[in-house]
């Protein structure tokens, strides 16, 4: 939908692929690392498509060639999903890019996504071995050239409607439900396809992809990338209900008892916002994160009134609270609605402790959005039940806490105001309550967290659970690696399981 | 603008944004079965929705969405059919997404019904129930009051609307309630006044209650909170602040009762009345008025210009 024209790879099967002469590890280190396309900031901090725009199939081809595709591969054990690394990017640099689609998926049901939204910084790439002396290969973005490659190539169907579906075994006349159809849930739907289990997936929004379709926005992840991928496991199978909220519209027991599920997946996540019990925090304009993003992503909020019924803030200065990628996509969001003239982030620690991505807030720099870094928002200030500032105060940083990072501490008479008619809050999310109460004997920590071994393996027979409703709000690899450990597991259960 | 169909409007509306379909994912239709113009804008609709009749008990609601660029709005079940697979939903035609909604016709199809979501209503044997419903909240105390009834409780309904004409679901409530008291503001029927009039002079005469429930707008609920406090009545109130996912996901829909913040569409929408913060839920409840009020006025907009077109035809 955006930036085709800059990024559309070509439109026959392999065209590049060809013999080249093989490079000594020393000719592949000293090739530059090969930095991303983007569009430009100050355009970009208006519109909502996509920032970076990807490789050329040149850059990939380029970029490839400086993987020394080590026998014993560090990057692959960086991975929680243990993308097979130096496989596909070697068929990236011969130019065979269906081969190299096909080594991806062999591990990922979810590409496109991942090369998106991984932190390769912190996983793979982190461990790249040219790491240590120079930049290390940009694996998350010719993961993305590759995804993209295969999606808008017409020999593989294009726009995810074709692409070559791997051969099914027969069915087992096993039945899995999966709970929540978020990056979890997706993955482990699809691992449990491709071993010819009937999946069903039961999400509690009119739209699957979970975190995927509400929290990240277009300009990172455009909403097309995600039904396609979606589209994917369709096709392998898997059923798809939506506007199905398990625990009310039907329990995990009823499932098990009387819809013949053989095991159950829950990938619920992490949905329950955290507030910060200011005074003030309840006025009109004070806004949790998850209405903010899911009003703009999922509801199409920044289409309104024109595309969208579901309105939207419209705030001229907004003031996002928090430092991880939650708190940047929000900052990011409301700069481009088309009212918005200043954001701001307050985040209480110092630029080195904010969790989120470097790239992320290097991109809200360069957008123009003004970091006010060891600042707390202490109460919000309104008018007849309308906000209209915040009053921060600032901080130092003191010893190191439980987290291990420097506990910032309040300096005193550093009191200040910010103009504001909308406040975000992005400081966390709890776990969301509907399953637990409503499944009995299932054991879950004094957060909320459900209680699983290293497989998923919940306290209930049957049971598996991953992702964010376990281990706390996290990434989508983490939780996609979750689902494919639990898939595992289910699989084992349900083929081992008396008839 | 009565001439005009929902569907025509829809089609209106997806043709200039070429989409072809206007059912939501999924293969579930949530068919309107049947619909009925009852007064003062309110409607009524029985819809397909098997899978929220099969598990909906009394006090929880629904959320719907009419087509893809719809809204999600919340609405309370009045009434379900297991057997066949139906829920019963009366709504007030108020916003852009009601009005909407008032166009569809039987056979018309809703892209998405969620439910059943909420906590039931707490109904517990050996009480004596007096139920407020006023307008269209009249629908909402319905199941609760049934369920109450079922159990074999004692239930005594105050049913209220501004003039004789307007009174929703009399027969309905008097099916289920061992007393019906009927309140009108111009006094054509049953006592003059408001419900809470009927209610007052039940608490001054010492009449036997164990709980007493309201649902209607705030003022009317905070009304017989602030009656039923100086007698120390169990008072129970369904609260229905703006919501969006409706499964505790957004925080839209937060509340504070007895100092605590509440989300009321898990932890409610059910609250002790005499802890309720009022004034609060008033106010957020205003949250997006500005923005209702654009969308309202492009919505006429269109509206004109098919009636326009519709005229231009003839």
């Amino acid at each position: 939908m955006n930036n085709d024209t800059q990024t559309s790879p070509p439109r026959t099967d392999e065209p590049m692929a060809q013999i080249k002469p093989k490079l000594s590890n020393k000719e592949r280190m000293k090739i530059p690392r090969h930095p991303m396309p983007e569009q430009n900031p100050l355009e970009r901090a208006r519109n909502f498509f996509e920032v970076p725009l990807g490789y050329t199939p040149e850059m990939a081809m380029e970029e490839a060639e400086r993987c020394l595709l080590c026998k014993k591969a560090k990057c692959v054990e960086g991975c929680p999903v243990n993308v097979q690394i130096p496989d596909f990017i070697e068929h990236v640099a011969a130019g065979n890019f269906s081969l190299a689609a096909q080594a991806l998926k062999q591990m990922n049901a979810l590409p496109a996504v991942c090369g998106r939204v991984c932190p390769q910084e912190d996983q793979c790439e982190s461990l790249c071995v040219i790491g240590a002396k120079v930049e290390p290969v940009a694996v998350g973005r010719l993961e993305r050239f590759v995804a993209d490659w295969e999606r808008a190539n017409p020999a593989n169907g294009g726009t995810g409607s074709k692409v070559k579906i791997p051969e099914l075994p027969p069915p087992t006349g096993k039945k899995v439900a999966i709970i929540g159809a978020g990056p979890a849930g997706l993955t482990c739907a699809g691992d449990l396809a491709k071993r010819g289990h009937a999946v069903t997936i039961f999400e509690a929004l009119h739209k699957p992809g979970g975190v995927l379709v509400y929290g990240i926005p277009e300009f990172r992840l455009p909403k097309q990338i995600v039904e396609a991928e979606v589209q994917y496991l369709e096709k392998l199978g898997v059923q798809i209900k939506c506007d199905f909220v398990v625990g009310m519209t039907r329990t995990i027991d009823e499932l098990m008892n009387e819809d013949g599920y053989d095991a159950v997946f829950i990938g619920t996540g992490a949905g329950l916002p955290y507030f910060m019990g200011l005074p003030g925090e309840n006025l009109n304009g004070v806004y949790s994160a998850n209405e903010f993003l899911t009003r703009v992503n999922l509801m199409k909020g920044f289409e309104f009134p024109n595309h969208a019924d579901t309105p939207v803030p419209m705030a001229k200065h907004v003031v996002v609270v928090g430092g991880g990628n939650t708190a940047m996509d929000a900052a990011r969001t409301a700069l481009r609605l088309p009212w918005t003239e200043k954001v701001y982030i307050v985040y209480r620690r110092s630029h080195v402790e904010m969790p989120a991505r470097k790239e992320e807030i290097h991109h809200g720099e360069q957008e123009g959005i003004e970091f006010l870094l060891l600042t707390n928002p202490t109460r919000f200030l309104g008018k007849d039940g309308w906000l209209n500032g915040v009053e921060c105060q600032k901080m130092e940083l003191g010893e190191p806490d439980a987290s291990g990072r420097r506990k910032p501490v309040a300096i005193p008479g550093s009191e200040f105001t910010l103009e504001a008619e909308a406040v975000i809050i992005a400081v966390g999310n709890g776990s969301n309550p509907l399953i637990n109460k409503t499944t009995p004997g299932l054991s879950v920590t004094k957060y909320g967290n459900i209680i699983a071994d290293e497989s998923g393996k919940t306290s209930r027979e049957g049971v598996w659970a991953g992702g964010d409703i376990v281990i706390g709000a996290a990434t989508v690899i983490k939780a996609m690696g979750a689902g494919k450990s639990a898939a595992k597991a289910i699989d084992e259960f349900v083929t081992g399981k008396k008839q | 603008m009565s001439a005009l169909s929902a569907i025509q409007l829809l089609a209106h509306k997806l043709e200039r944004e070429g989409q072809t379909n206007i059912t939501s994912y999924g293969d579930s239709v949530f068919r309107i079965l049947e619909k009925n113009d009852l007064a003062a804008k309110v409607f009524r609709y029985v819809i397909e929705a098997p899978d929220v009749a099969k598990k909906a008990k009394a006090g929880q609601f629904v959320i719907l969405r009419l087509y893809n660029d719809g809204e999600r709005i919340p609405i309370t079940l009045a009434d379900w059919n297991v057997a066949k697979g139906t829920i019963t939903l009366y709504v007030q035609a108020i916003g852009k997404t009601t009005i909407m909604m008032s166009m569809m016709k039987a056979g018309d199809a809703l892209a998405d019904v969620v439910g059943p979501l909420g906590i039931p209503s707490h109904v517990e044997k050996g009480k004596t129930l007096v139920a407020l419903g006023g307008g269209f909240g009249i629908a909402a105390i319905h199941p609760i009051v049934r369920a109450h009834k079922l159990i074999g409780n004692k239930t005594i309904s105050i049913i209220g609307a501004r003039t004789k004409e307007l009174m929703l679901m009399e027969n309905e409530m008097r099916a289920i309630s061992d007393d019906v008291r009927i309140a009108t503001d111009d006094g054509s029927y049953g006592t003059k006044g408001f419900v809470t009039t009927v209610l007052k002079s039940m608490l001054e005469n010492r009449e036997l209650m164990d709980v007493v429930l309201a649902i209607g707008p705030v003022v009317m609920m905070k009304a017989v909170a602030d009656l039923t406090r100086s007698y120390g009545v169990q008072t129970l109130v369904s609260l229905n602040p703006i919501m969006m996912d409706g499964t505790g996901m957004c925080g839209a829909c937060r509340v504070v009762v007895g100092d605590k913040l509440q989300f009321a569409c898990v932890d409610g929408p059910e609250f002790d009345a005499h802890k309720v913060d009022f004034e609060l839920l008033v106010a957020r409840q205003k949250m997006y008025s500005p923005q209702e009020k654009i969308s309202m006025e492009l919505f006429n907009k269109i509206c004109e210009a098919q009636e326009h077109r519709e005229t231009a035809a003839w």
